[in-house]
């Protein structure tokens, strides 16, 4: 369709122009920049870069993709941010130095770990309310909800524990031990069971959700790399969750690990110290944070080959996905 | 001086799904005060709970872990004067408790390591570099937990050969702690493949605060041509007075300028922000080396306790001693004992006063079990015997 310019009609261009495009969208927190990187997933491009308060690193959106949730650690806030425009809408009473946290299924409370308090606060997202703060173990980080909304997870990095929380009382029923500065926790298959990574120690432990009781631990061997540079951090899961995709560190890897037999199939070389990643809408696409390189590896899932790396900005940490 | 801090901290959540294991851990931390000599510089005064805010530090995360597991630690922190009989008191603290860590030079380390009360307990060197403790003089019942000046002389010499500086020339003081790093620096280069090529004494006493700008472009005058000038001023006498003073516009390294670190203010990787935070919220200043060599015996004991379960120093020391334990020390990557002679292996930062230049090893100095055995005295070549069984 070719329509002669006019005046009115330029107009009107401007303001489709300004308004967000449809394709989905990965959004990069980057820790040094204080700013959010937009990617396109289509065009694979950064079309947007975003202020944010200070230290940005957990990143969600809101179920319903209504807002996105930034924790802005060195501000010591949790901002709410309308992702259309960009603009800050307020900031949630998160307690200090709020590093990641986890969405409830029923999309009003946020569980925020709080690295240098040893505590972990909820958020009534609605009230903007604390509505609880819960003693955990030194440098809580890991946050995690189950899929029915009645356990909460906080892993605490130095404390080497998963601290389970019962949602309905707020307080915590199991305490496991796992390996060195866990950073990351995820229910899986339908919240059966409850994976944690940690960092120093090398490993991933799977739990029984329903038991606590360990299942399985996976470690790491990469040619070539010391144990001691292969550190597992953040982690996602395929369609199905049959694969885990685990980012590796300063091993500049990605893991993919079989969901069901547990064993590693494959070692894909991604950017410098990869933090944490994303998946595409219909996840056949992941994007990783390489925090060193400043960039962010996309990775085809089907094959298994890293196809791109977007530059971001300095220290890129979080990614969340917006369809 | 005897301060007591005890495991009171009882949150009243000890909680189900962790087996609970009600175990009493008492500490002693023991400080035999050294007069420090006279300096030229009167900037840097140490603190006076130097070494023991880091293990207050570690005493706090530890019985924050502990709360959940049932265990109970405590540190009873002694000091005990230049004239005063530090070998009775370190009696009565092993009679109290076989966990022991320990602030004092070499000669009176080992005299109380070797105390009849001594055997079979945990002991723990927090701030003593002296390479022969963890060589000839090294004891079965001592794990080192800072790093020894080989294992920081390395780390320079390998961010040398990194930058190619390999014209090198040196400064020593005269204190017996700077012919040791002088010695220890003449050791790294030859492992390395380099060499010191020329080198003064400092022996001046005048005050260098009035004369620094005069006295030393003279003094480097005569080294001509360089790469670098190291400087051996471990007691901080002299040496900031060379930087921005020499002849040649060359960078100054060593005890000042480019410096290799147990631990710095400046670290913020690897998560090191969150432990100088901690750090700096309680002791209310910036954490020192002797604070993480005592952060990290406390540290190590607890993470000992936590995965072993146990209080009984034998178990304690052969998990230490294991390939199972890592301890995360916040600076990139697990931290472990070297089975041979009980020194902490652990990344050397070479810092200057306000960065990280580099984080040793080096990236290209290569070895057969983990490059962090390129630093300090390695497997091989140790005259360490005690470790052997």
């Amino acid at each position: 369709m070719t329509i002669p310019l006019k005046g009115p009609l330029t107009a009107l261009t401007l303001i489709l122009a300004a308004t967000p495009s449809l394709a989905a969208e990965i959004w990069v927190t980057n820790e040094k920049d204080d700013s959010i990187s937009v990617i396109d997933v289509d065009t694979l491009e950064v079309t947007r870069t975003i202020p944010t308060g200070e230290r940005p690193r957990g990143i969600i959106f809101s179920h319903d993709y209504s807002v996105v949730y930034i924790c802005a650690s060195d501000s010591d806030a949790v901002q709410v941010m309308d992702p259309d425009t960009g603009e800050i809408m307020h900031d949630l009473p998160s307690g200090e130095d709020p590093e990641q946290f986890a969405l409830a299924p029923d999309n009003r409370h946020l569980y925020i770990a709080n690295e240098d308090d040893a505590i972990t606060t909820v958020v009534d997202t609605e009230t903007r309310t604390v509505v609880a703060q819960i003693n955990v173990g030194i440098e809580p980080e890991g946050m995690a909800v189950s899929p029915d909304g009645k356990v909460a997870i906080t892993t605490s990095e130095t404390t080497n524990m998963a601290h389970w929380i019962d949602t309905e009382t707020q307080s915590l029923f199991a305490n496991t031990l796992v390996d060195s500065r866990p950073r990351h926790a995820e229910f899986v298959k339908d919240g059966t069971e409850m994976w944690v990574s940690s960092e120093i120690g090398g490993t991933i432990t799977v739990f029984d959700a329903a038991t606590q009781a360990e299942k399985a631990k996976i470690g790491f061997e990469i040619d070539g790399i010391h144990p001691d540079r292969v550190q597992p951090v953040g982690f996602k899961f395929t369609k199905g969750d049959t694969h885990a995709f685990v980012a590796l560190g300063p091993a500049n890897h990605v893991a993919v690990v079989n969901a069901d037999t547990y064993e590693v199939e494959d070692y894909l070389l991604v950017g410098r110290r990869v933090w944490h990643m994303a998946f595409s809408p219909d996840k056949d696409l992941l994007f990783t944070t390489n925090g060193v390189s400043g960039d962010v590896t996309v990775i085809d899932v089907a094959s298994r080959e890293p196809v791109k790396s977007i530059k971001v900005g300095r220290f890129p940490w979080g990614a969340a996905m917006r369809p | 001086m005897r301060l007591i801090f005890s495991g009171a901290l009882a949150l009243g959540l000890t909680a189900a799904g962790t087996a609970q294991a009600n175990i009493d851990i008492p500490v002693t931390y023991l400080r035999a005060e050294q007069v420090a000599p006279p300096v030229l510089s009167n900037l840097d005064p140490d603190p006076d709970d130097l070494g023991i805010a880091g293990a207050r530090t570690a005493l706090a995360d530890n019985l924050t872990t502990g709360q959940f597991m049932g265990h109970r630690y405590a540190l009873d922190v002694v000091s005990v004067e230049p004239d005063g009989d530090v070998l009775s008191t370190a009696r009565a603290a092993l009679a109290a408790s076989p966990f022991l860590i320990l602030d004092a030079p070499a000669d009176t380390l080992l005299a109380i390591a070797d105390l009849p009360e001594a055997a079979g307990a945990l002991i723990f060197n927090s701030t003593a570099p002296d390479v022969t403790l963890r060589d000839a003089d090294c004891r079965a019942n001592v794990l080192h937990t800072i790093a020894s000046t080989a294992m920081r002389t390395d780390a320079l010499m390998q961010v040398l050969m990194q930058k190619r500086w390999t014209d090198i020339v040196a400064i020593v003081g005269t204190h017996p702690d700077d012919l040791a790093y002088e010695a220890a620096l003449d050791r790294s280069a030859t492992k390395f493949g380099l060499e010191i090529r020329a080198r003064e004494t400092w022996a001046f006493d005048a005050d260098m605060r009035r004369s620094a700008a005069t006295e030393v472009p003279l003094f480097t005058q005569g080294f001509g041509d360089y790469d670098v000038l190291v400087v051996a001023d471990e007691i901080g006498d002299f040496g900031e007075y060379i930087l921005y003073n020499t002849w040649e516009p060359r960078p100054v390294a060593g005890s000042v300028g480019m410096s290799p670190r147990t631990w710095s203010p400046v670290l913020e990787q690897w998560a090191a922000v969150q432990l100088q935070n901690r750090f700096e919220d309680m002791q209310g200043r910036s954490m020192r080396d002797e604070d993480y060599g005592a952060w990290t015996a406390l540290r190590s004991i607890g993470e000992a306790v936590t995965r072993t379960n146990s209080a009984d120093p034998a178990t304690l020391r052969a998990f230490l001693l294991s390939d199972d334990f890592r301890l995360d020390g916040f600076k990139g990557r697990a931290l472990s004992f070297r089975h041979w002679n009980g020194q902490l292996r652990q990344p050397v930062p070479v810092v200057h006063p306000r960065a990280l230049v580099t984080l040793a090893p080096v990236e290209g100095f290569l070895h057969r079990v983990t490059e962090l055995d390129t630093l300090g005295v390695d497997e091989p070549e140790t005259a360490c015997t005690a470790f052997a069984d």
